[in-house]
């Protein structure tokens, strides 16, 4: 099947099997290996994408379904060699121990602050909790979330 | 390989079905997929709904709230009329999940996955809600309590499809009311919880009462006895607590991975506790 969809900016056909998930396609079809599988049942959000601006799991998405949206991954948010605000204050923060839950955690923290650009910490963490962080980082994790709300102000 | 359909109305749903008559019908995928990729489903065929524009929108008359079947849980969580008059509703949608989840999961799949667990039904049982269900040859109204009779079996006949639920809008002076008990805050499938709509009178005594558990049975149990505890009285402790003792009889949990059916049973009567006002 053609599917025609934009991938971080960038319009994409590919041919695909319809029933592929679409992690699985993201990472072995297009090499995009930044967005993770941690438990490939919609538990863990380490597969967390973009689908036109909101966060969805990637292991329970169809390629076909993809067709006509407009996907960002964890690769398509730094501007060349410049990070992306949350990505930065992730690095800066120390939000990354082992690094397995990164990707998905910056793409939750974009979703909760595209919608609530100013979030208190409660709701940084309802925003983070669809995430598993097995390294239990957590607490830096939130603290970058909100350094990177006060970097940006309401410029997302 | 599985072919994946998209019918863009409920026309070309019923044609694309037609064809493939052992298809698998997609709402948001959070259970389906799951079941898939565990192999305790098998398909050749699915119909993905989420382009079904009948099936898409929130409406409402000022009497009535309609919400079509593929009404997301955020867009559930987002929507006023449901904030600020299903109370109940608006407070499951908030605990079901996660924000990914909430983001894909839809109402009609809670109600069509007919989970004991599931976390929008206590709420539309005590809403009294009504399931409209479409067929090529026409459609059925169908009260949720009767739509739903065991875990994961429901009254869908072949080739129905729920369409949208109805709810009565309640009239001000109605208080309704969810509370849950996970493992945790997210991702939790509730070990209990507790839906209540309560008619107060101006000096806080009981009209009508509905109470409806979930994760204590095979389906979400309401027991009229335990409502009629309430009528005419004042919400109390001590009333409250005869209501527990009366329900804590009648549930039937089982013990699972989340907890026995003891502790079950104790949530069933210590959940009520949580209606006292402030």
């Amino acid at each position: 099947m053609l599917i025609r969809f934009y991938l971080n900016n960038q319009l994409k056909e590919i041919n695909s099997d319809p029933d592929k998930r679409v992690v699985d396609l993201l990472r072995e079809n297009l090499g995009l290996t930044g967005t993770k599988e941690g438990c490939g049942e919609g538990e863990c959000g380490a597969c967390s994408i973009l689908v036109d601006g909101v966060s969805k799991l990637s292991c329970l998405m169809l390629a076909a379904q993809l067709d006509g949206h407009n996907i960002i991954t964890i690769e398509g948010l730094a501007d060349g060699e410049k990070l992306h605000p949350v990505q930065a204050a992730f690095v800066v923060g120390g939000a990354v121990q082992c690094g397995f839950c990164s990707p998905g955690m910056v793409i939750a923290a974009l979703d909760l602050l595209q919608r609530n650009p100013h979030p208190q910490r409660s709701e940084i963490r309802q925003g983070l909790s669809g995430n598993l962080c097995r390294c239990t980082g957590y607490q830096k994790i939130v603290d970058a979330v909100e350094a990177a709300a006060l970097e940006m102000g309401d410029k997302l | 390989m599985k072919k994946v359909l998209f019918p863009l109305n409920v026309e070309e749903m019923w044609s694309m079905w037609q064809d493939n008559p052992e298809a698998g019908l997609l709402a948001g995928g959070t259970d389906l997929l799951v079941k898939l990729r565990s192999q305790r489903i098998r398909l050749k065929t699915i119909i993905c709904l989420e382009k079904v524009k009948e099936l898409q929108q929130i409406n409402t008359d000022g009497a009535q709230i309609f919400i079509g079947a593929m009404t997301n849980h955020q867009q559930l969580l987002e929507n006023q009329v449901v904030k600020s008059r299903l109370g109940c509703l608006h407070q499951a949608a908030a605990v079901l999940g996660s924000p990914p989840i909430r983001h894909m999961g839809t109402i009609g799949g809670n109600i069509c996955t007919a989970s004991p667990a599931g976390d929008t039904l206590p709420p539309l049982y005590v809403l009294q809600a009504n399931l409209e269900l479409v067929s090529p040859t026409g459609s059925r109204i169908v009260p949720i309590e009767e739509f739903i009779y065991g875990p994961g079996k429901t009254a869908l006949a072949p080739m129905e499809v729920l369409k949208q639920v109805i709810i009565d809008l309640p009239v001000p002076g109605i208080q309704t009311h969810y509370h849950k008990v996970g493992q945790r805050k997210a991702l939790a499938i509730s070990v209990c919880s507790l839906a209540c709509y309560m008619q107060l009178a101006p000096d806080g005594s009981v009209g009508e009462a509905r109470l409806a558990w979930g994760s204590v049975g095979p389906t979400v149990m309401r027991f009229p006895e335990v409502e009629a505890l309430l009528y005419g009285r004042k919400i109390s402790l001590d009333i409250l607590r005869q209501c527990g003792e009366l329900a804590s009889q009648k549930v039937t949990p089982i013990s699972d991975v989340r907890a026995g059916a003891e502790y079950r049973r104790r949530l069933t009567a210590n959940l009520l506790i949580r209606l006292l006002p402030d």
